[in-house]
């Protein structure tokens, strides 16, 4: 026992001195003229970091940050801290649009209509009108929230396909006529097959990924109003337009269509696999254009809707704002919190935040000044549309269980009828209660 | 020795003279050796594949640790040619790698000793006292290890934020602590089940008091188990994050893992830098375990346990 | 009660008592609240929770599919690692319990998958399991067994025993190294003693070492029922729970309620149920082990 006390029992003895007195320092509390911002982006505390000391500079304000990664022990976090009232003045939330409500309901966010509104809606013109969107509560929504804009976006996003212009071209594709029907789609698909080529890639071990391609062609195959009544109740999952939905996924299987193991990879796998050359399609969102540049500097990629397979509707994507902050309603110097947010979302800002990550600018005036693969995903700002905007959610266990079908319909176990059958039934099961 | 005796077994059998024909002894000794000998070649094999399948993942991550973001998936080759050793520094200085460092050596050391000294007075208590409400209370104590509770977290944050413990070193530290007590109390205990009586009412005859009796006597003769706590309590700490999150916020407190996180954005990871930090920051846990092996294998010492 | 009595009393009292205090604030309160949140609707955020008696852990025993599906992979993953990874932990140990070469090397070697980060290793793994550049279908086709290769993980019949796999290969050097310590604590003039009389290996195993092991036998089994059923991170790096449900686990359906779907006081009835579960098993365990040490 002795030397193993003779290796430790130094080191311990500091350990808990310096324990016992290092006393209490208050955490989050802010002091007056200094802000405390929690965000969760890794990737971009470099360029935070800047621009707050920028305006530390220039106002004397001081803007601290604090960093909490991974995003899901972020929430956890800001949930925790939200029961103790111990929020900082500025804040993300993530989750959907019901966790923000609870947020707004409880009073933990405060509105920003009236600063956005101001001076002739100087600030809100600024913006592009989808990325508030994310934010807002319009009159009589489903959580019962008062209306008005709760959170500003900070980038926007949009998730879309992404095709190998490389691969293309060694099929015999043109690789700028992009397939924009279904069955163009699939033709393009039988010829990068002949040239043994594989076909899509996306991050669908991730089901929100999955939902997303499933919605975009429920919108497009029904319309948005026949989605927003089956989430009501009102249309059957049973119904042949969802069932059409469903066996899409069923037609990509029997065609081959996707990269082995898609249904349980990651999306960052499935980045991994599209910057090698390793799919000709990827179905992802705007932040792949920073992840491919890393990966493979020399891919040359374009982007596409997906292929639209039916005429009746418009092809609807998901997109938004990409991340959004909220000004803590509880907070003393909110009116610093918003002067800084409004700040940050200058157009100068923007840019820098733009550039330094690759990322959208929320601030329409940034757009400008974008590289190509990225100002092709903004041009397809005006088609898209998110769950936060529309007027119904769908219960998420409900949503949960189409995801699995779907992956079970995409690994052949499951037939789209049945898939379809036993999301009505668990639907009609949550409704009845 | 007597000279003479017959030659011994060994050196026979170690100078076979070819001449002579072998005898029925001999014949079993060499059979003997040859049993051991394929014994010992198959165990090794096994084990060497074992290791092999131990060994294959490190590799990788120090060969990727070596390549650059672009290379890292395509070039899949575990040789690599133009090595990129200053990713290891750019880890190191971008990750904040020399205050973090320090932080989790400290965290490691308060919780490992703070574990073993608290659930070996415990675990001695449960195997060798006499008390009213003992095995409610073992019970209660290792049952702690079977209910994972996901949702506590805000309970947890509730109560510290109560005991003004967030943001503070003791808060991060006490948790941690209590959640190594079950599995030292009941490690513990099974060892110290072993003990003989007659050994510890030696000592009671010789003066010693309860505690003594615990430090001179039973811990000692617990050294393998206490050695394997320190291994799996130090390696829990070291790769500790989310109570790291949830209890600090001051960043001169975190933790090693937070220095990783700078590398994993929610989109972009940079696997290289990835790769060599947690090359960087395994060195210590398995360093750690080598010393402490030493005590997990030096066994009881001849004639100290009759069993 | 004397006074010399009482004092014996409490000075035995104060070796329990640092480790109750510490189990009383950061386990017993935390687990109230939980329990407390067990039997109200709430989402986790809002002020406002509804009490519903004990409607959640009636959902979760009569109407969540997904909870049962979860807990039967759990098992399928806990029965395999108590049985092959914990054989390949006891040969282990055994082997370099002896005296052969290069046992301090294979010692450190062996512990080397618990120390990696769930990162490397889900990085790994997913590429040796690849259904189309993956090390293992290369190994099959090399030895013309191509009609076996498949998306390891991604294939209903065959992503949990990928994740079984997984999971062994990152547990059983835990359980070495218990083993190896129990077996260490054997003192080594008893199976000289053995040896010397004549006796086989096989004789000096089961009548010498797996008596005095059987208590160690018996903490690394729980230890691996316990481990196994909160298995996590390995889903997280490779499978997500899919395709499907099949690779669902227990904590991955605690998780999914909690932050998912927003129901944080059902996540919380999931809790005490899970909880409740293995308590029961560990009893059982126990009651096994004392049942089998009359016999040994």
């Amino acid at each position: 026992m002795k030397p193993f006390l003779k290796f430790f029992a130094p080191l311990a003895l500091v350990a808990w001195g310096s324990i016992l007195f290092s006393g209490c320092n208050k955490g989050s509390s802010s002091k007056k003229g200094e802000l405390v911002l929690w965000h969760w982006m890794t990737d971009r505390e470099e360029a935070l970091q800047q621009l707050a000391d920028q305006y530390q500079k220039q106002t004397g304000i001081k803007v601290r940050l604090e960093l909490y990664a991974p995003s899901d022990s972020y929430a956890s976090r800001v949930r925790a801290a939200a029961q103790t009232n111990t929020l900082p003045d500025i804040y993300g939330i993530l989750g959907e649009s019901r966790d923000l409500a609870s947020f707004i309901n409880s009073g933990h966010v405060a509105n920003l209509q009236e600063a956005l509104a101001e001076k002739n809606e100087g600030w809100q013109k600024q913006l592009f009108p989808k990325a508030l969107a994310t934010n807002t509560f319009k009159p009589g929504n489903q959580h019962k929230v008062p209306p008005g804009v709760y959170g500003v976006p900070i980038d926007v996003t949009n998730i879309q396909m992404i095709y190998n212009k490389d691969l293309f071209k060694q099929a015999g594709l043109d690789p700028d006529h992009p397939p924009l029907t279904w069955n163009a789609f699939l033709d393009a698909w039988h010829k990068l097959k002949a040239a043994h080529i594989p076909g899509l890639v996306s991050g669908w071990g991730e089901t929100w990924m999955i939902d997303c391609f499933a919605s975009n062609y429920a919108f497009n195959i029904m319309g948005e109003e026949k989605v927003m009544d089956t989430f009501r109740g009102k249309v059957p999952y049973t119904d042949p337009d969802w069932v059409r939905v469903l066996a899409l996924f069923d037609q990509i299987h029997r065609e081959g269509l996707l990269v082995s193991g898609v249904v349980t990879m990651v999306n960052k796998t499935a980045e991994q696999t599209f910057a090698n050359g390793k799919a000709a399609f990827a179905f992802n969102g705007s932040w792949c254009v920073n992840v491919y540049k890393g990966m493979n500097p020399d891919l040359s990629f374009s982007t596409m809707l997906p292929p639209k397979l039916s005429d009746k509707n418009p092809m609807r994507i998901w997109g938004g704002a990409g991340s959004s902050f909220m000004v803590n309603a509880k907070s003393s110097q909110r009116d610093e919190a918003i002067q800084f947010l409004k700040w940050l979302t200058d157009a100068p800002q923007q840019v820098l935040l733009s550039k330094e990550t690759s990322n959208l600018p929320s601030n329409r005036a940034a757009v400008g000044q974008l590289p190509p693969s990225l100002a092709s995903f903004a041009s397809q700002m005006d088609a898209t549309t998110h769950p936060s905007q529309w007027a119904v959610t769908e219960q998420p266990t409900v949503t949960e269980a189409l995801d699995k079908g779907i992956q079970s319909i995409l690994v052949g176990e499951k037939t789209p009828e049945e898939v379809a059958a036993e999301v009505d039934a668990l639907k009609k099961q949550q409704s009845s209660k | 020795m007597d000279s003479s005796t017959p030659k011994t077994v060994s050196s026979a059998s170690a100078n076979p003279s070819p001449s002579r024909p072998v005898s029925g002894f001999q014949f079993q000794i060499l059979m003997y050796r040859v049993q051991r000998y394929t014994t010992l070649v198959f165990a090794h094999l096994f084990c060497l594949m074992v290791a092999a399948a131990c060994l294959f993942p490190l590799i990788w991550m120090v060969s990727s640790s070596l390549k650059t973001q672009s290379t890292i998936f395509s070039d899949m080759s575990i040789w690599v040619k133009h090595p990129h050793w200053e990713n290891y520094y750019w880890a190191w200085t971008r990750g904040n790698f020399s205050r973090y460092f320090f932080n989790s050596l400290f965290y490691t050391a308060v919780v490992v000793v703070g574990v073993i000294v608290i659930s070996s007075l415990a675990a001695y208590a449960f195997s060798r006292l006499k008390f009213p409400g003992r095995n409610v209370l073992f019970i209660l104590l290792i049952s702690t290890m079977m209910i994972p509770i996901p949702g506590s977290f805000i309970a947890l944050y509730v109560l510290l934020v109560k005991l003004s413990l967030i943001d503070t070193r003791l808060g991060y530290v006490l948790p941690q602590i209590n959640g190594g007590l079950a599995l030292g109390i009941f490690l513990l205990k099974t060892f110290f089940d072993k003990l003989p009586q007659d050994l510890e009412d030696a000592a009671r005859i010789d003066g010693c008091n309860k505690f003594q009796v615990y430090l001179h006597v039973a811990m000692p003769l617990a050294k393998p188990a206490v050695a394997v706590l320190a291994v799996f309590n130090a390696l829990a700490v070291w790769n500790e994050y989310l109570l790291a999150n949830l209890v600090l916020s001051n960043r001169t407190l975190m933790p090693l893992q937070r220095g990783l996180m700078v590398f994993q954005g929610s989109h972009i990871t940079q696997y290289p830098l990835l790769m060599a930090g947690i090359a960087i920051s395994i060195v210590p846990i398995l360093t750690l375990y080598f010393l402490m092996q030493r005590y997990i294998v030096a066994g009881i010492t001849a004639g100290a346990l009759k069993m | 009660m004397t006074w010399p009595r009482l004092r014996d009393l409490l000075t035995t009292y104060l070796f329990v008592a640092p480790a109750i205090i510490l189990f009383l604030v950061f386990s017993l309160i935390p687990f109230l609240k939980v329990f407390q949140l067990s039997v109200f609707e709430w989402d986790g955020i809002s002020s406002h929770m509804q009490f519903v008696w004990l409607n959640n852990f009636r959902t979760a025993l009569f109407r969540d599919t997904s909870w049962w599906i979860s807990m039967r992979n759990a098992g399928v993953i806990t029965l395999l690692a108590l049985s092959v990874q914990n054989f390949l932990a006891l040969v282990l140990g055994l082997i370099v319990d002896r005296e052969i070469k290069g046992k301090n090397f294979y010692r450190v070697v062996f512990y080397i998958p618990p120390v990696l980060s769930g990162i490397v290793v889900g990085l790994v793994w997913n590429w040796i399991f690849d259904g189309s550049h993956g090390l293992l279908n290369h190994a099959l086709t090399t030895i013309h067994l191509g009609q076996w290769t498949r998306a390891w993980l991604a294939d209903p019949k065959t992503a949990i025993y990928g994740i079984a796999v997984i999971h062994m290969w990152k547990g059983f050097g835990w359980g070495f190294v218990i083993l190896l310590a129990g077996l260490q604590a054997i003192p080594r003039e008893l199976n000289e003693a053995a040896r010397v009389d004549g006796a086989s290996e096989w004789y000096i195993f089961s009548r010498i070492t797996v008596p005095l092991m059987m208590p160690v036998f018996f903490l690394v089994s729980i230890l691996t029922v316990l481990g196994t059923m909160q298995i996590y991170d390995i889903i997280v790096s490779t499978t997500n729970g899919g395709p499907g449900y099949h690779t669902e686990v227990p904590i991955t359906r605690i998780l999914a309620a909690m932050v998912g779907s927003s129901r944080f006081g059902y996540a919380c009835a999931l809790g005490i149920l899970f909880g409740i579960i293995l308590l029961a098993v560990s009893m059982v365990q126990m009651r096994l082990s004392k049942w089998s040490a009359r016999f040994s």
